[in-house]
């Protein structure tokens, strides 16, 4: 085998008392995959700043082609041919494609930007990963996906020779996630080495040529992902035996309708859309990404200007012009967006919990002990893990803040509760979690759910019925007995049902 | 930190950041030595009533565009909407004193007038940003030329002055000492106080944080974002009114340039008070202690040969640069 690109040796970090990653021993050769699993908190993202040079080590050393080598920053990093791309993708949204491409390395003749010759450039990544993009169109036109296909053009660009890939497949729909794999293999026929972080095991499975797990901060192992099943990767995650991810479906459903939605339509997003929620269902929404779900939900709860669509509760017409109506008719929505729509991240804990249902708070004046004891609940209640009550939602791990919103939301004490991607982004643990909860909504606290996922595997293992829409319509009702893969994905391709 | 712990004092947490919660009143002490030192004269009694009155104006202005800046707004129309005001106020009392003579009840006509007229102004802004969705820099630096045009055209390209029959009932206003504290700082303390109560302990104060933190998220929280914004902009438009009505008495007249950069002065002391400009986070103590900062700056200059009075404006431009350079130097 050639020579390892990259090793860290006994690297160790600390955040004032904490110490977050503790002697990993990670390593990484030319055209290899490796992986990079753990729950949210475990350090997986310490690490990888560590090695883009973002953060320093508190100890050990980090060697680049046998040479050891420190980073101020991630500059550095990026002279060094260490590229990460982040989750959050980092993109000047006005801008172009090209222009991002050559963000701060702008092609010139003398003074004047060479637009041709960036142009040609960016023409030649592009195709050379296979993408329909094309250089003028603005990034924020685009969606998540080919967003991420320019933050991997960027890299290529800057002839990265290590690419770490944070959650890059968290947005992605089925064909394009293997797009990004076959774009992967080709990354590694050039030799690059990379680094994949995901919480998706088939993926990894798929991907990745070794795993390394941690926990806690710790490097619990690392093996040929061939020689490791997904089983016993979440095994290594969670560090006990964890068993099937979805609780058992619950009976109970009642046959009368809670909710109804008729005939909605979302210009440029939904049309005509029609369905039922029954008392005590979990109703799936599957669809690829961009079918237009979360569209048509968020105009169900007045999130959203509709063109047409009456919402009947009970039977009863309700009139929803915003949230604030859905709320008060006991209807909550959990975003997909959890830093940008859920919670403020530059807030404290408590006040975000507390901000939705604030009025219940509030006689004239707001109870501060009242909110005290709310979050000391909720605290309890969804396990949410903050070290002190007045900590920003920022320091929050993916996990914790997912917790946090789902418990903002049951302070209004919703009837009925849809939540938008409720595990993305989020580790196992937490997503098991995630799920016996809204079972327990259901169950034992006569709720009604709807989860929109584009995870088939959660759909499936959660929901009692699955709505599937295509291309802004709903093609299809899948019931459970006949739900799967393949009857949803047929559905969500548009090969059956009316488009 | 090494030495806070040594002596047992982390509890204390005299860190950077701490100093950043305190810094405006950290400034204000100092300058409060300063000036003492330059000019023994500046602890007179006639002198801190003087530098609290002048500041009460701008002062006031403040606390209102400390909820407009929190919620994520703006509001540079405040100088040339106190101009209008005072304008709108004296004809209205000037007309009526034929009527009601120049007693109280004429005062009290113009200092409804004052009200209703700054409830509008506000209105006027609020409601084009809200529902016109128009930037709030655009809307008031639109608002900002038309009140001041507004007022020019009132006055003739002149002055208006308020009758003189109407000008004794008034005057104690801003003159009249009540347990020898001026009028003017008596409501600017209450003004204080009642602000601080809605920022931090109601509803109301709540929601415009959260909007200033995130707007997306305040929607997602369903807050109604239009209605908290524009009860910003007409609170602003209420606290110019109000400074007004303590204003007018004072000098009996208004021209084109009454209130004349009183926007950036009272964004100033917003700023320099601690408020973030994005929104978000901000406070009315510290807008308080930026607006006597403003004042007292004058103050010194005037009390001084050392510097110019001419530089108060360099000196002030200092200070504001110098204070949100502080306040950044804790983050990243």
């Amino acid at each position: 085998m050639a020579d390892k690109l990259l090793e860290t040796k006994n690297i160790a970090k600390e955040f004032g008392p904490v110490r977050v990653l503790d002697e990993i021993n990670f390593d990484l050769y030319p055209g290899e995959v490796h992986a990079v699993i753990g729950e949210n908190g475990a350090g997986k993202s310490t690490l990888m700043k560590i090695i883009s040079g973002y953060h320093q080590p508190t100890e050990g050393q980090l060697f680049l082609d046998g040479q050891e080598i420190e980073l101020g920053d991630i500059i550095e990093g990026e002279k060094n041919g260490i590229v990460m791309i982040y989750q959050e993708l980092n993109l000047a949204e006005d801008l172009t494609v090209e222009e991002n491409i050559f963000l701060g390395q702008e092609k010139k003749k003398s003074l004047l930007l060479d637009e041709n010759k960036m142009k040609d450039e960016t023409i030649n990544i592009l195709r050379e990963l296979n993408s329909k993009i094309s250089p003028g169109d603005r990034i924020k036109n685009l969606s998540i996906s080919n967003q991420q296909m320019v933050e991997i053009a960027k890299a290529v660009r800057k002839e990265a020779r290590i690419i770490i890939m944070d959650e890059p497949t968290s947005s992605l729909t089925r064909d394009e996630v293997k797009v990004l794999f076959d774009l992967i293999e080709r990354l590694k026929q050039e030799q690059v080495g990379i680094i994949f972080i995901s919480h998706k095991l088939d993926e990894v499975k798929e991907v990745a040529d070794r795993v390394t797990v941690l926990r806690d901060g710790k490097q619990v192992k690392t093996e040929q992902s061939n020689n490791l099943s997904e089983a016993e990767m979440a095994n290594l995650m969670v560090g006990r035996e964890l068993k099937d991810m979805y609780p058992d479906k619950a009976d109970g459903i009642k046959d009368n309708i809670v909710l109804e939605v008729k005939n909605f339509t979302v210009p440029g997003y939904v049309e005509s859309a029609s369905f039922q929620l029954k008392e005590r269902e979990i109703l799936g929404f599957a669809g690829l990404v961009g079918a237009g779900r979360t569209e048509l939900l968020e105009a169900v709860v007045g999130l959203r200007e509709k063109a047409s669509g009456e919402v009947y509760q009970k039977g009863e017409l309700i009139k929803i012009e915003n949230y604030l109506d859905a709320v008060n008719h006991n209807i909550a929505y959990l975003s997909e967006d959890r830093k940008g729509k859920t919670l403020l991240t530059d807030k404290k804990t408590i006040f975000n919990l507390t901000l939705l249902a604030l009025k219940k708070f509030t006689s004239p004046f707001i109870d501060h002990e009242k909110e005290l004891k709310a979050y000391k609940e909720a605290e309890a209640k969804f396990e949410i893990q903050a070290p002190r009550t007045d900590m920003l939602v920022s320091k929050l791990s993916g996990g914790n803040q997912q917790k946090l919103g789902v418990a903002k939301l049951m302070e209004i004490e919703p009837e009925i509760i849809i939540f938008d991607e409720p595990t993305r982004g989020i580790d196992v643990g937490t997503k098991q979690q995630m799920y016996t909860f809204i079972k327990e909504l259901t169950v034992e606290r006569g709720k009604s759910c709807i989860v929109i996922s584009s995870e088939l595997q959660e759909i499936i293992g959660l929901c009692h019925r699955v709505v599937v829409m295509c291309d802004g319509k709903i093609t299809g009702v899948v019931e459970e007995e006949d739900m799967n893969e393949e009857t949803i994905m047929h559905y969500a391709t548009g090969l059956r049902g009316v488009v | 930190m090494k030495i806070a712990k040594a002596f047992g004092l982390e509890d204390l947490k005299l860190d950077y950041s701490t100093f950043k919660a305190i810094g405006p009143l950290v400034a204000l002490v100092f300058l409060f030595i300063l000036a003492t030192i330059i000019n023994p004269a500046f602890l007179s009694a006639g002198n801190l009533r003087n530098v609290l009155a002048r500041t009460a104006f701008i002062g006031i202005i403040a606390v209102g565009s400390t909820f407009v800046i929190v919620a994520g707004g703006i509001d540079l129309s405040v100088g040339s909407m106190a101009a209008f005001i005072s304008g709108v106020m004296i004809i209205a009392m000037n007309s009526i004193s034929g009527y009601l003579g120049f007693g109280i009840q004429t005062v009290l006509v113009g200092m409804a007038v004052s009200v209703g007229v700054g409830f509008l102004a506000g209105s006027f802004n609020g409601l084009f940003v809200t529902k016109g969705k128009i930037e709030p820099f655009i809307v008031t630096l639109g608002t900002m030329g038309i009140f001041r045009s507004l007022v020019t055209y009132l006055a003739d390209g002149g002055t208006l002055s308020l009758d003189f029959g109407i000008r004794a009932t008034y005057r104690p206003v801003y003159y009249q000492l009540i347990l020898g504290i001026p009028v003017p700082v008596i409501v600017f303390a209450l003004i204080a106080i009642i602000s601080t109560i809605v920022l931090k302990k109601t509803s109301f104060g709540r929601y415009c944080l959260a909007i200033g933190s995130n707007y997306e998220v305040a929607k997602y929280s369903a807050i109604n974002v239009s209605r908290i914004r524009t009860m910003t902009f007409i609170i602003q438009g209420l606290c110019v009114a109000i400074a007004t009505i303590l204003y007018v008495p004072r000098l009996g007249a208004a021209s084109s340039s009454t209130g004349l950069m009183w926007e950036l002065e009272a964004i100033a002391a917003v700023i320099i008070g601690g408020t973030a400009l994005k929104g978000g986070y901000g406070r009315i103590w510290g807008t308080i202690v930026g607006a006597i900062i403003l004042t007292l700056i004058g103050n010194i200059l005037n009390l001084t040969d050392l510097v110019s009075p001419y530089l108060n404006g360099t000196v002030q431009g200092l200070i504001i640069i110098g204070a949100v350079m502080f306040q950044r130097g804790g983050n990243k």
